[in-house]
């Protein structure tokens, strides 16, 4: 287990830095100019020039690959180029949004899809299946701005019980928190309750016709038992794997859900560094999420232990 | 129990229990769901109940505007950059020395007194009592010469300034004189001129940072002080009252005049979709959206309360830029087919839409001020513009078009000038990209099949387009210092040159006139129409006032 844990932290660094060669590459080769953005509309070639090489951007992109990793080894992940703010303070800055509606849509997805999905597999091929299903293909098919819209004109313009938009810390108070997160928890976690929900249902069906089910129910072992102590934790593996993949696509952007509901978290981060070219703070929010979802795999991977004693590392 | 009797045994079984399962699951699982569905509801109806007063009752305190501006501001620097989010954050915090009024006259501002020798070659400038930076440092010559040297570095007219200025020179603390070289007739409109670049005045350790690197720190003298702990780039910005600034006892007149504050902060918030500032609007969670989309107007003139305001009456300009260094455009009977191939109309109804926010107007220095002409104005012509296309000899290679599809408001521009050149018998290369990929791309110099390019659109405030020497679009330097496009032409620059050395505004006219003739027969640039791009403001909103850059004194929250 230990050397496993060992392992796998180890194998972090060559992905991460396998990731941080190609950001870095691709970056430089994308089309537009960081200086030219800076110098402004009426800015001459001299100027653009003078602030490029400022830059560093006049060099070579091996010297500045160089010089970006050698920065990066120290715990440097430099400043924004267009706001001049240090990189680590920006992601900071966002990451408390992103991980607050990343828990609670979640949370709130897989309380409502788990039941829904064992639901559906209990009764399956009844019109209880179907409605389930039903509603997971809306839940896919609905696109995300138009929940979001339909929500906001609902809950925000018509019954006013609900902000509009925004965030607001939970050290400012646990309603004004919570206000500003429930239409977006619920128009991003449909999605996610469709998605668990059919992995859920295809899990559990599959389990109830094992043989070890039916040998649970001939010793005379309850209903009850046999779902949750046989059956549910047996199928438990997908349906982790498939929230644990949530909790990675939740936390490395949502970018419509945050747009639509003015939420700064790190998907507008990235998106609005993308589109002024702000290379370091691609690259360090890049790296981030790199390391997010190598450390999320590791947690899924771990986690089966609690759920199948069969497996070992 | 033999095999046969046990498999029964267990199959009764089984079946006996999957109906007590069922009315388990159907109470147990089917509870689980509805119970959540429930505890849901259940748990938004209490919060809502028994929660703070709704976002659309709330009172915050201290007395706060919430702004949705026209961007995120994310470069501090409002010499850096042209960015119309800089200068707006610039007027803030900082003050000019000298502001222009509704009638386009240049008033004094943090400036008593003033005064020209005979010979109009010296200037010597008092500044006001009481005046002191946001650190408590009072103003001095040295910070407002260490101010304009930066400045001068930086805009088109504080260069041209810079270049006839012989001398800069502190008399005293609060008295400093400038020294031209020859008589130089735009001295005061360079030091009032209300748009990027403005001549702000910052402290002199803070202005000596070099004229290409952003300034480390955001003090300024201005009404309002930055909150530094609470700025977000891109996000949120923050202003406090100041509560040590000294407003003119003149009545606010654009930039110019008393700049009395009546709020104690102001909040720039950042929201990137339109609609929902708008819903946050309507739902009082913001009182303020300086550029809502004209397709929105309707939506807001609706709602109850919500007042749209003309605040910025000069407007903005659309700009068809071709570019001087690639074939066809380095022809000039080629441009000139091109500038009788468009309608200015066509663009305008792509562009905006709502007649009510459109002005027609050809005049290159803006429509209602003191150099307005439609002098040289070319009338849409097709059968003109085949001829031209002929005589100069077009070989019918694609003309690329620069479009960034994520501006909406210049969008709309590339379509329609892709379909006037197409009329006329061009081919047109209608390339789609963002913004920023456009930026970079129309600094390039190289010919069209190494990256580079022949046409792009873009918009400026009007307050920057007044005369020949701030219109960029004018700039006729080419390689050396022009603009995107690299115009070149020696007649237009001479005249130029004589507008600003000019001392008679009469003369200024005129000069101003004869530019315009020879820029548009030389196809310096296409005006693609005149819009008024409004304000909308909630109903606790009172004082806005009018001004070519969007100010909040004067502005009371009731």
């Amino acid at each position: 287990m230990g050397r496993f844990l060992a392992g796998r932290l180890a194998a972090t660094l060559p992905v991460m830095g396998v990731v941080a060669v190609i950001v870095f590459l691709l970056l430089r080769l994308a089309p537009g100019d960081p200086a030219a953005i800076l110098a402004g509309d009426a800015a001459s070639p001299e100027q653009i020039a003078a602030i490029r090489a400022r830059l560093g951007l006049d060099q070579p992109i091996l010297t500045q690959f160089l010089s970006w990793l050698g920065r990066l080894l120290q715990g440097d992940l430099g400043s924004s180029i267009i706001s001049n703010q240090p990189v680590a303070k920006l992601i900071l800055e966002r990451i408390e949004p992103t991980l607050a509606l990343a828990t609670t849509t979640i949370v709130f997805a897989v309380l409502v899809a788990v039941p829904l999905g064992v639901l559906a597999a209990w009764w399956h091929g009844t019109w209880v299946d179907r409605a389930v299903m039903a509603v997971s293909v809306l839940g896919f098919s609905v696109p995300v701005f138009v929940l979001g819209y339909l929500l906001i004109f609902g809950f925000a313009m018509q019954l006013r019980l609900l902000p509009v938009q925004g965030y607001v810390s939970i050290t400012e108070g646990l309603w004004p928190f919570l206000s500003r997160l429930i239409l977006p928890t619920l128009t991003l976690s449909v999605i996610y309750i469709a998605l668990i929900a059919r992995t859920t249902r295809s899990s559990v069906l599959e389990v109830l016709g094992e043989d070890y089910i039916r040998t649970a129910r001939a010793k005379g072992i309850g209903e009850t038992q046999v779902l949750w102590r046989h059956a549910l934790r047996n199928a438990a593996v997908p349906v982790i794997s498939v929230i644990g993949l949530g909790i990675a696509l939740l936390i490395s952007g949502v970018v419509v859900t945050e747009s639509v509901f003015n939420l700064p978290g790190l998907g507008r981060l990235t998106v609005d560094s993308v589109l002024a070219r702000d290379y370091p703070v691609i690259q360090g929010v890049i790296l981030l999420f790199s390391a997010l979802y190598v450390v999320i795999n590791l947690a899924i991977d771990l986690s089966y232990l609690l759920f199948d004693p069969r497996i070992r590392y | 129990m033999n095999t046969t009797a046990c498999i029964l045994h267990t199959l009764r079984h089984e079946s006996r229990d999957a109906a007590m399962g069922k009315r388990f699951m159907h109470n147990a699982i089917g509870g689980t769901v509805i119970g959540t569905g429930l505890l849901a509801t259940l748990g938004l109806a209490v919060l809502a109940s028994v929660g703070a007063p709704g976002p659309a009752m709330a009172q915050a305190k201290p007395v706060t505007i919430r702004a949705v501006m026209h961007s995120g501001l994310r470069i501090t620097d409002p010499i850096i950059t042209t960015a119309y989010i800089a200068r707006n954050h610039g007027y803030m915090i900082y003050d000019t020395l000298f502001a222009t009024d509704a009638s386009f006259k240049v008033q004094p501002q943090m400036v008593k007194e003033y005064s020209v020798s005979d010979d109009t070659l010296i200037y010597t400038f008092t500044l006001r009592d009481g005046l002191k930076f946001h650190d408590g440092a009072p103003v001095t010559s040295a910070d407002c010469i260490a101010s304009l040297r930066r400045w001068g570095k930086r805009d088109s007219m504080g260069q041209k300034l810079m270049e006839y200025t012989a001398s800069l020179d502190a008399v005293d603390d609060r008295t400093f004189t400038l020294k031209l070289k020859q008589p130089y007739g735009l001295v005061l409109t360079s030091l009032g001129k209300p748009s990027s670049n403005v001549p702000f005045i910052m402290p002199k350790r803070i202005a000596e940072t070099p004229a290409d690197k952003n300034v480390p720190e955001e003090i300024g003298s201005g009404p309002f002080r930055f909150v530094k702990g609470e700025f977000q780039p891109g996000l949120k910005v923050v202003y406090e009252k100041n509560p040590d600034y000294v407003p003119r006892s003149e009545a606010s007149s654009w930039t110019s005049g008393a700049k009395v504050v009546k709020v104690d902060r102001v909040e720039w918030l950042n929201i990137p979709d339109y609609q929902t500032a708008v819903n946050a609007l309507i739902n009082g969670e913001i009182d303020y959206i300086e550029q809502p989309p004209h397709d929105f107007l309707p939506i807001l003139k609706a709602a109850p309360g919500i007042q749209i305001i003309n605040y910025n009456t000069l407007g903005v300009s659309g700009m068809l830029r071709m570019n001087w260094l690639n074939p066809p455009f380095d022809n000039e009977k080629i441009r000139q087919a091109a500038l009788l191939a468009v309608n200015q109309q066509d663009y305008l109804d792509a562009q905006i839409g709502d007649p009510d926010y459109m002005v027609p107007c050809l005049a290159m220095f803006v429509c209602n001020t003191p150099n307005a002409t439609d002098a040289g104005a070319p009338k849409t012509d097709l059968a003109r513009a085949k001829q031209l296309l002929k005589e100069g000899g077009y070989d019918g290679k694609p003309i690329v078009v620069m479009q960034p599809t994520d501006l909406a408001i210049v969008a709309p521009l590339g379509p329609v000038t892709a379909q006037a050149l197409r009329k006329i018998g061009m081919n047109v290369d209608l390339q789609s990209m963002d913004w920023q990929t456009l930026v970079g791309r129309r600094a390039k110099q190289d010919p069209v099949d190494q990256g580079g390019w022949n046409i792009f659109h873009t918009t400026w405030v009007n307050a920057d387009m007044l005369n020949p020497v701030s219109n960029v679009g004018i700039n006729a330097r080419g390689k050396k210092g022009g603009f995107f496009g690299w115009a070149e032409d020696a007649e237009i620059e001479t005249m130029r040159n004589a507008y600003a050395l000019e001392t008679d505004p009469g003369k200024q006219v005129a000069i101003a006139k004869a530019v315009q003739e020879r820029a548009y027969a030389v196809g310096m640039y296409y005006p693609t129409g005149q819009f008024i791009s409004p304000l909308a403001a909630g109903p606790k909103l009172k004082g806005i006032l009018e001004a070519p850059a969007p100010v909040f004194w004067n502005i009371e929250k009731k």
